[in-house]
């Protein structure tokens, strides 16, 4: 790549960020890059929400009596997974990084459809506004799976608000989603080929197309199900005619297609730091791409793995868990070629390739633990249990959590045009690796051994890694304060970042200014070489499986 | 149990079993995070940069063979977690067909009622003799619970309007766990039992210790008070189809399908006549009795209409159930 720009005085050129400061500037903005701000700042808050739920609950779960009564530690559960899912982590890098990041990678002014994606901005909003109104009412205590007939018919909480809080928010995932596979398709600058896309983008495209296919489905669940509330239609009920499992059909053929929605952007976000902090191209580049997009269409085939005790037909049983050792093969193929890129490379540790090793190790334990939910006999057992929580963090808290904040430290330079402190940066990652492991590894103990999921309290013997998890959860918080903290900090008062820090290819790095302006580029890009070419070379080579 | 002990006491043939393949899995997947691990950390330390200037390394831009490798080879391995684990469930999901030791469940907010054919019931506790098998079939009132045992690495969800089973065979005697393993509101983590197992003949002294009816003589009652003696036993006109000798076998359908009599048949049938009706026999003859029975009461009805029909003297062809299964 040959237009570097200048790295002169990057402040005083106008950028998206000091080209206008009237709250209206940002509250009506369509630029994809403050509405990727507006995003970052409410996803923050509400992980801190989600965040004194978990406390609250690790709290409770310190003695085998409890802390709260019953009906209080249910809802701080269905809270936290409420929150947690619907309002941090199906949004937190799609909306944020893939937001801010898409556009700018493949060469655009900005997302295709500007004025939807802050729609889509302002439905979130309403979505969580309205799920926290059910808090402050008195909250719900069905669990974040709403399951029926319980939720339908039994429980006396406000499930109906939250689930309008839900069904709003879907809305804005459904809209990004549309958004970046409009954007992907029709905006790339010139040379920009699908074989040239950053696998960042990849990652999105794929998530995208789970957020439009797979959301209208949990909406249709949730209509049903105050359908049934409301005027006890009979599709849940089965004193009415319904059927109970029909709803834990519906709801997984959308919630577990959900959860490669919370891992993919991950991924996508691993794939960058791996290669700018080897100094190397991607290792498989095809396959790596390919894997998201077989993520996305395998994780549609995979929901029934939810319902091997839940009287699902058994023989239905045997193609879910044939299919969801399959859908493993994909998520290996990343994690293998993460691996041998750094083979031969030129590795260091800064803050954001920390949080990629952590990811890589917290995935993998949390891919294979899949596996022992994908044999239909573990699961008998386990299912239900802490086992099943303990996997599911190591995905969502380990996997993408981790992700997330290596991202955030990664493009910090770009969205704020300051750099973070180093030193606080790779302590925070330390801490957060070690409070998590603390807390969630005891969990898999503690399901093997039988302990049901969802108890405001539990049998004595379960109580020594309990006390584990919650002083390890305490370990967490303090370190996902503290770069709470210094981010702050330095977005005011950070040294001024160069214009390419991590001298990192991307069209972000090479061609758009730091920050950069309202329409990202000074000039049309051009795209003159495959995605992550550090060592220079000349345009034919060998793609090796394709 | 030792707070530092992976395994939960093992009480049934099935809890070695499940544990056997966990550890075959635990085996497999350690190996394999070892070798990322290894490999990452390595790679790390090996190609760390030691000048911020170092040129950029040479790019590999993959291996097929290698892709291939790494895909195909745990493909293999998952093939026989896949395998394994499925032979294991069908195995612990499906009862025998003859010779179980039959105990029914109702769930209900918040607690678990046991009966035992004897007429003995009791509310979160169970009790089961060594080396027999032990058949469960579960009801639900209200809404999905979850009958789970660790000790014997069993669970199924209790779900509302089907009966549920699975069956183990106790081995070592003592006091295990019983907990409700699907989140059913309030008292969810107060749904907690015992389940005892006991030496054959202690267990034939406890259970002699009975009360009351058996269960088979409370659902004769109930055989008699809502009129069902009337049509499905002594009718002579056939408007109903007799109950004598049905349980067990298969029954053919008006449109020539052919069902298993089994508990969720019986149930469906007393609940909702029309479901399936028996070939040779008019819809609309026999009245709804959905909402009008218990789970309680249906199975002590169940096990009235099982005692109509006496396990067949012979080695007879065992019907071709499929596994006793029954939700829709």
């Amino acid at each position: 790549m040959s237009t570097t720009l200048p790295f002169a005085a990057t402040q005083a050129q106008p950028n998206y960020l000091n080209v206008d400061y009237g709250w209206k500037s940002w509250l009506f903005t369509t630029d994809h890059k403050r509405i990727a701000l507006l995003y970052l700042f409410s996803i923050t808050a509400f992980f801190f929400v989600g965040g004194m739920f978990a406390v609250g609950m690790r709290m409770n779960l310190l003695t085998p009596q409890g802390l709260f009564d019953h009906d209080t530690y249910n809802k701080l559960f269905t809270m936290h997974g409420i929150i947690m899912v619907f309002f941090f982590l199906v949004p937190s890098i799609p909306a944020t990084l893939g937001n801010f990041l898409v556009p700018i990678m493949i060469g655009a002014r900005d997302l295709a459809f500007p004025r939807i994606n802050l729609i889509s901005w302002y439905l979130y909003i309403i979505g969580g506004l309205v799920a926290l109104g059910a808090v402050v009412q008195g909250g719900v205590d069905t669990g974040w799976t709403f399951y029926a007939p319980f939720s339908s018919t039994y429980s006396n909480t406000h499930v109906l608000i939250t689930a309008i809080g839900v069904f709003i928010s879907g809305f804005s995932s459904i809209l990004t989603g549309l958004n970046f596979i409009v954007t992907v398709h029709k905006m790339r600058a010139p040379g920009m080929t699908w074989n040239r896309l950053p696998l960042f983008v990849w990652g999105h495209y794929a998530t995208s197309l789970i957020q439009v296919l797979g959301t209208p489905v949990v909406a249709i669940t949730l209509v049903l199900l105050a359908l049934e509330r409301f005027f006890h239609a009979g599709i849940f009920d089965p004193n009415v005619g319904g059927d109970p499992v029909l709803f834990q059909h519906l709801f997984w053929f959308y919630s577990h297609p959900a959860v490669y929605i919370m891992i993919l952007p991950g991924m996508a976000v691993i794939s960058e730091i791996v290669t700018c902090f080897s100094r190397k191209a991607i290792f498989g580049y095809s396959f790596v791409a390919i894997s998201s997009i077989a993520i996305a269409v395998l994780g549609f085939l995979v929901w029934g793995h939810h319902l091997f005790v839940a009287g699902q037909s058994m023989y239905a049983s045997i193609a879910f868990s044939f299919l969801s050792f399959v859908v493993a093969i994909p998520s290996a193929i990343k994690v293998f070629n993460w691996t041998a890129t750094m083979y031969r490379g030129s590795v260091s540790y800064d803050t954001p390739m920390l949080y990629a090793f952590g990811f890589i190790g917290l995935f993998t334990i949390g891919g294979l633990t899949g596996l022992f939910l994908a044999t239909m006999a573990i699961d008998v057992h386990v299912t239900d249990t802490y086992f099943v929580i303990a996997h599911f963090h190591y995905v969502m808290v380990g996997g993408m959590v981790m992700a997330y904040l290596g991202g955030i430290h990664f493009w910090f330079p770009k969205i704020s045009g300051r750099m973070y402190p180093e030193g606080w940066a790779k302590f925070a990652a330390l801490v957060v690796f070690v409070g998590f492991n603390l807390t969630f590894f005891p969990q898999f103990i503690l399901g093997y051994q039988g302990m049901p999921r969802r108890y405001a309290h539990y049998p004595p013997e379960f109580q020594v890694l309990n006390v584990m998890s919650t002083a390890g959860a305490s370990i967490l918080a303090v370190g996902y304060l503290i770069p709470m903290i210094y981010l702050a900090w330095a977005w005011r008062n950070g040294p001024i970042a160069p214009q390419n820090p991590w001298r990192a290819k991307g069209l972000e790095w090479e061609q758009s200014p730091t920050p950069p302006p309202t329409f990202n580029f000074d000039r049309q890009p051009v795209v003159t070489e495959p995605a992550y070419n550090y060592s220079g070379e000349e345009e034919e080579e060998v793609e090796l499986g394709g | 149990m030792s707070v530092f002990s992976i395994f939960p006491p093992p009480a049934s043939a099935t809890a070695g079993e499940v544990d056997a393949l966990y550890s075959f899995l635990l085996v497999v997947c350690i190996g394999m995070t070892a070798i990322i691990f290894f490999c990452v950390f390595f790679f790390a330390v090996k190609y760390r940069r030691k000048h911020e200037d170092d040129p950029a390394p040479k790019a590999i831009h993959g291996s097929l063979p290698l892709e291939i490798m790494w895909s195909v080879g745990p493909f293999f391995v998952m093939l026989v977690m896949f395998a394994w684990g499925t032979k294991l469930y069908f195995q612990n999901y499906t009862p025998p067909l003859r010779d179980t030791l039959d105990i029914y469940i109702t769930g209900k907010q918040w607690m678990w009622k046991v009966q035992y054919p004897t007429g003995r019931a009791e509310i979160n506790e169970l009790h089961v003799p060594t080396g027999r098998p032990v058949k469960l079939i579960m009801a639900s009132e209200d809404v999905i619970h979850s009958f789970y045992i660790p000790a014997f690495r069993l669970k199924r969800d209790v779900v509302p309007g089907s009966y549920q089973t699975y069956w183990f065979e106790a081995t070592k005697p003592g006091r295990y766990h019983i907990f409700c393993a699907e989140y059913c509101g309030t008292n969810h983590s107060d749904m907690t039992g015992w389940v005892t197992v006991m030496e054959p003949n202690e267990y034939a002294n406890w259970l002699a210790g009975s009360t009351g009816g058996s269960m088979k003589e409370q659902g004769e009652k109930l055989f008699q008070q809502y009129g069902c003696v009337t049509c499905h036993v002594t009718d002579r006109e056939g408007r109903c189809p007799s109950l004598l000798n049905v349980f067990g076998r298969p029954v053919v359908l008006e449109d020539g399908r052919s069902v298993p009599a089994d508990e969720a048949y019986i149930r469906e049938s007393i609940l909702n006549p029309n479901a399936k009706i028996v070939k040779g026999y008019a819809r609309d003859v026999m009245p709804v009795f959905q909402g009008q029975i218990g789970e309680d009461g249906l199975l002590q009805l169940i096990v009235y209409i099982k005692s109509l029909s006496p396990p067949a003297p012979a080695p007879a062809k065992p019907p071709a159930a499929a596994p006793a299964r029954s939700s829709k």
